[in-house]
């Protein structure tokens, strides 16, 4: 099963990708992107709009099937087997897609189940666990994200906000080893996204392990552990954010910063309380 | 005019025989055509292209032939491969099968016009197959589709006044046979007309009330 020659010893990478390639057409979208995630890290993703990063994402869960590369999840291979030959199954490949909450931009949540059902749903009819656990477990997820009063009712009737807040709790309650954000907070209003960052800053500090593509500058410089700059379907640079954002090494990611600085001078303006960088 | 309403109102049991069976032909007719008209759906859904091709013929071709016609076709011409009905199951089939294409369509439409995102977070958490169609598409695409389910419904029970052709004792039926006797044309068939009518109001009705439900699921 495994792929990977990892030394026996050693802990794998709980996400490792290797050399992922992806073409939509003639238009190349990634290119040759390889990333280790370790236990309990915050990467989060940056770069323009249009760079390939939600297909990064989405590759990982073979949501996007990579052209070629591999993807492992801590060491067992994704979306392929019998040393990449062959495609798995649908269901070998929902077996390790439960392994992995994922936020979705949209939201996404299942219109026609109950703020509760939709948490509990995937841990109920894929995971099999039993209802009494599930529920309690969904109940406390609910609670930590601050929407236990909600819980009966209907995603129609939530802010954009809290449905963010219940696609977030929804990722969790199928207690992953690794949580992937696809720009969660990109389709809230500016006045909302602070309640799902805060959410996010909580998963950080207690450990999470998380992927995150997003363009709170904010967040990342603050929460992650790891900053990646994609640019054209390319790594360009990877560093922790205090490298990134105070010293970045190419001219590429400093053209993006400063073009974000920019386009951002505005909000900061009227933010003075928060650190520049 | 009021001796002709007297003589239909002398038969009411025959009425109320044809309406009986009206009700049963459309609401049989309409739930096999449901269920069918998913597994249809799925079918011209699905990413192997033969299936979906298949599919699509078998609507397109049940679109274009007038119902009266696929009627005597099931009752009249089926036996000669040795396939017979009585009257009322050469009726029921006729009435499924057609409109089963119908709600095969209308699925397929209100499938397509889903969030992509939605059925795709569907895949992320790991549902697969018929449990994923079962609980994460399936819902919606009803939800969406309430009116249209709806309208199919009328059209339903509007057709089976066709079955009379073929002798299948439903409320046309009935009320042309009290008429034929006693030649009471307008009071039978104006009679016929506001049952009709009466049964369409409780669908829409009906579905008016599972539309409300339907919205805060939407």
């Amino acid at each position: 099963m495994n792929d990977a020659a990892a030394p026996p010893s050693a802990e794998p990478p709980v996400l490792e990708l290797r050399a992922i390639s992806k073409s939509f057409g003639t238009l190349e979208v990634l290119s040759d992107i390889s990333l280790k995630v370790a236990r309990g890290e915050t990467v989060c993703i940056v770069g323009p709009s249009g760079s390939g990063k939600s297909t990064l994402l989405r590759c990982i869960n073979w949501l996007e099937k990579p052209d070629s590369g591999a993807v492992f999840l801590s060491g067992r291979r994704v979306g392929m087997r019998s040393g990449g030959h062959v495609a798995m199954s649908d269901k070998e490949l929902a077996q390790i897609r439960t392994r992995i909450g994922m936020v979705f931009q949209h939201f996404a949540l299942w219109p026609h189940l109950t703020v509760l059902q939709n948490v509990m749903e995937a841990p109920l009819h894929v995971q099999k666990r039993p209802h009494a656990e599930v529920r309690e477990t969904a109940e406390a997820l609910l609670q930590k994200v601050g929407l236990a009063d909600k819980r009966e009712v209907f995603p129609a009737q939530l802010s954009g906000g809290q449905k963010q807040r219940v696609g977030i709790a929804r990722a969790l309650a199928v207690q992953p080893d690794l949580l992937l954000f696809d720009e969660p907070t990109s389709a809230l209003d500016p006045e909302l996204v602070g309640e799902v960052i805060l959410v996010m800053r909580e998963l950080a500090r207690d450990g999470m392990t998380m992927v995150i593509v997003t363009h709170e500058m904010g967040f990342a410089r603050d929460a992650a552990t790891q900053v990646v700059f994609i640019d054209r379907g390319q790594i360009v640079e990877t560093g922790t954010p205090v490298q990134f954002f105070s010293a970045p090494a190419t001219e590429r990611a400093r053209q993006f910063l400063q073009r974000y600085a920019t386009a951002n001078a505005a909000t900061i303006e009227l933010q003075p309380a928060r650190a520049m960088p | 005019m009021i001796r002709d309403f007297g003589i239909t109102w002398a038969h009411r049991d025959q009425i109320v025989h044809g309406l009986v069976n009206t009700v049963w032909l459309s609401l049989s007719a309409a739930a096999l055509a449901f269920v069918l008209g998913c597994l249809l759906a799925i079918v011209l859904m699905a990413r192997t292209r033969p299936l979906a091709i298949a599919g699509r013929y078998f609507v397109d071709t049940m679109r274009c032939v007038p119902f009266l016609l696929f009627a005597y076709l099931v009752y009249y011409g089926l036996p000669s491969f040795g396939i017979r009905f009585t009257n009322y199951s050469a009726g029921l089939v006729a009435l499924t099968l057609y409109n089963t294409a119908y709600m095969a369509e209308l699925l397929r439409a209100a499938w397509a016009g889903l969030p992509r995102e939605m059925i795709e977070a569907g895949h992320a958490f790991g549902f697969v197959g018929l449990s994923l169609f079962r609980r994460i598409v399936l819902p919606p695409v009803i939800f969406a589709a309430i009116p249209m389910i709806g309208n199919q419904l009328i059209q339903i029970i509007k057709d089976s006044a066709f079955l009379t052709i073929i002798a299948v004792p439903e409320l046309t039926h009935e009320a042309s046979s009290i008429q034929a006797t006693y030649f009471v044309p307008f009071a039978a068939f104006v009679t016929a007309v506001l049952l009709y009518w009466l049964l369409c109001m409780v669908v829409e009705v009906a579905v008016a009330g599972v539309g409300r439900m339907a919205q805060a699921r939407r």
